[in-house]
């Protein structure tokens, strides 16, 4: 059990003084807090720029974003790298955790805020989940939700797909029972394997195939051994090593793990209709076609639920190659889809029109 | 956005014959809703609340940047989910003729909806029976085209549809020409004869409520 945790977390824009213009942005598996502005610890750029900012489909002239960084997280949120009571690391001592804890400690963010309905939730793939559990867990708090590229339960696939990353931390010399930063050490290469083997699931074979196939990476033919000979080898390590500067090996477990407990219909007699019965929310469900991660038949699946449930649904399946990343991409007509279930969501909430940009 | 909106004027006589039968305030699905043109016209003109299903991608993209509540969908398949007595109306506009199982859906908007309105191609048209019986052709219904390329995928009259509501327990209480002429159920023979498209309104009879309570108390009570 956690005594208390801190959550880290960012603001862009005003709370009106209704505080009736909130928006809350949950980021995915190895996202942070910082949607909309560089992040300082790491020097990298605002993850969703597209999205969220002045005039864009998340306006910050309109509405007040909030975004944290998950419990579990390693962005300044309670998790398996901050040290507990005794002053020791919790490492992997940290107990489990859910999305719905997740949840539970940006819903108390909000209640601190003084702010009793949240205007809008979004979020891709397990954003998407926490937006899922959003609604259902602060029932009829959420006036409107789009869960992206998600789902209402993690898929036996990627169970085993992140069972392997999970593997190739433990597997690491350097993981010490999880007991690492108490040793001063980090288990790189299993964290690299990991991300490795999960980005291949972010992206689809028709990206690959057009930005590497089968080219090879500065030779002119492959070499028999076990360099990176193909490009597509050379881009999965740098991948894999960016990604150790950046992120906490237990975080990673722990993460991964709430998201293959994540099963909404379980929670609600086994059928996913049932959780959502009875909410005024109305929810835009987004997925992209090439998506193998999070299928756009999950989704249908999410939709068919609302629709069952009775509540206000849209779903737009967005035609691309770009697989499950796509959401972070450049995608005209899933921003154009957005900004107009966001900007209708507004008005019904009797919230100012956007402003006319020059 | 793909595409280029159009302009709101251009509105579809067909439009506007259902937008007669929806009531103010009303909750319709609109089934088949192509890029949402009707939805609005339902909201704007009927203050009706709108929600749809479209099969093409293009036309959800746009209805959605439109701020219409609309799901990618298929009728043929999706339906089952809805709720009973889900919408005060559902709504085929000139879908049913291309649908794969168009007895089917209309069953399943009898189940969902208390009220179905449909509106079709008439192919009892006195043109369409002369053409048949004296050149032996079916002539194109509105559009100037051939058969193979703008007609109904399932060509049927308006005494044909009459039947299919009737088969899964909707009965036609009334009956509106794209002209603007209504009329009931005793003057189908006349715009099966004089119509080009129709609009019919079908309503559950009592009788079908009565079989569903009768069916489902064994289910309730039994063991």
């Amino acid at each position: 059990m956690l005594d208390s945790v801190e959550i880290a977390y960012e603001t862009w824009g005003e709370m009106s003084p209704r505080k009736d213009n909130v928006v809350i942005i949950c980021h995915a598996l190895t996202g942070d807090q910082f949607v909309a502005s560089d992040n300082p610890i790491t020097g990298r750029p605002a993850w969703w720029p597209r999205m969220v900012g002045p005039g864009k489909p998340i306006d910050t002239d309109r509405f007040f974003v909030v975004a944290t960084n998950v419990l579990g997280g390693c962005m300044g949120s309670t998790g398996p790298a901050s040290i507990r009571s005794n002053g020791s690391v919790w490492g992997a001592e940290f107990p489990h955790i859910t999305i719905a804890d997740m949840v539970r400690a940006q819903i108390a963010l909000i209640d601190q805020l003084g702010v009793e309905d949240v205007f809008l939730a979004l979020g891709g793939s397990i954003g998407g989940m926490q937006v899922l559990q959003w609604t259902v867990q602060a029932r009829n708090r959420v006036f409107a939700a789009i869960p992206i590229a998600s789902a209402g339960r993690q898929s036996a696939q990627n169970i085993g797909f992140y069972e392997v990353g999970r593997q190739a931390i433990m597997a690491d010399p350097n993981w010490r029972e999880g007991a690492y930063l108490a040793e001063g050490r980090r288990p790189d290469r299993g964290l690299a394997v990991a991300r490795m083997a999960a980005h291949i699931t972010y992206v689809s074979e028709a990206a690959l195939k057009r930005k590497f196939d089968r080219r090879l990476q500065d030779r002119q033919s492959v070499g028999f051994g076990f360099d990176a000979d193909f490009q597509i080898e050379s881009y999965l390590r740098h991948q894999g090593q960016s990604f150790v500067d950046r992120f906490d090996a237990n975080s990673y477990l722990y993460i991964t793990r709430a998201m293959d407990y994540f099963d909404l219909a379980a929670d609600h007699g086994g059928v996913l209709a049932n959780a959502f019965r009875g909410l005024s929310t109305r929810f835009c469900v987004f997925s992209f076609s090439s998506d193998w991660h999070y299928t756009p038949e999950e989704s249908r699946d999410l939709v068919r639920a609302l629709n069952a449930a009775g509540c206000e649904t849209s779903y737009v399946s967005i035609e691309t190659d770009k697989g499950h990343d796509a959401f972070l991409l450049e995608e005209p007509d899933f921003e154009a889809a957005v900004t107009g279930f966001v900007d209708a969501a507004a008005e019904a909430r009797g919230l100012p029109p956007r402003m006319p940009r020059s | 956005m793909t595409g280029t909106a159009r302009p709101s004027t251009a509105r579809r006589a067909d439009h506007l014959a259902i937008s007669r039968h929806i009531r103010p305030g009303e909750l319709v699905l609109d089934v088949g809703c192509g890029d949402g043109q009707l939805m609005e016209l339902l909201q704007q003109d009927r203050g009706a609340r709108t929600r749809g299903l479209e099969v093409e991608q293009t036309g959800v993209n746009r209805c959605v940047a439109k701020g219409l509540a609309v799901v990618q969908g298929d009728a043929d398949r999706d339906l089952p989910v809805y709720p009973d007595d889900a919408f005060d109306a559902a709504i085929l506009s000139k879908t049913i003729q291309e649908m794969a199982r168009p007895k089917f859906v209309l069953g399943e908007l009898s189940r969902i909806a208390r009220r179905v309105i449909v509106s079709f191609r008439n192919y009892g048209h006195w043109r369409v029976r002369a053409s048949l019986l004296t050149s032996g052709r079916i002539p194109a219904l509105g559009a100037n085209r051939a058969w193979w390329s703008d007609g109904a995928r399932r060509p049927c009259t308006a005494r044909d549809m009459a039947e299919l509501a009737e088969e899964v327990g909707l009965s036609l209480t009334a009956i509106t020409a794209a002209s603007g002429a209504t009329g009931d159920r005793r003057s189908l023979t006349r715009f099966n004869w004089t119509a080009e498209e129709l609009v019919f309104v079908l309503e559950r009879g009592e009788r079908l409520a009565a079989l569903k309570s009768a069916s489902a108390g064994p289910l309730l009570t039994g063991k």
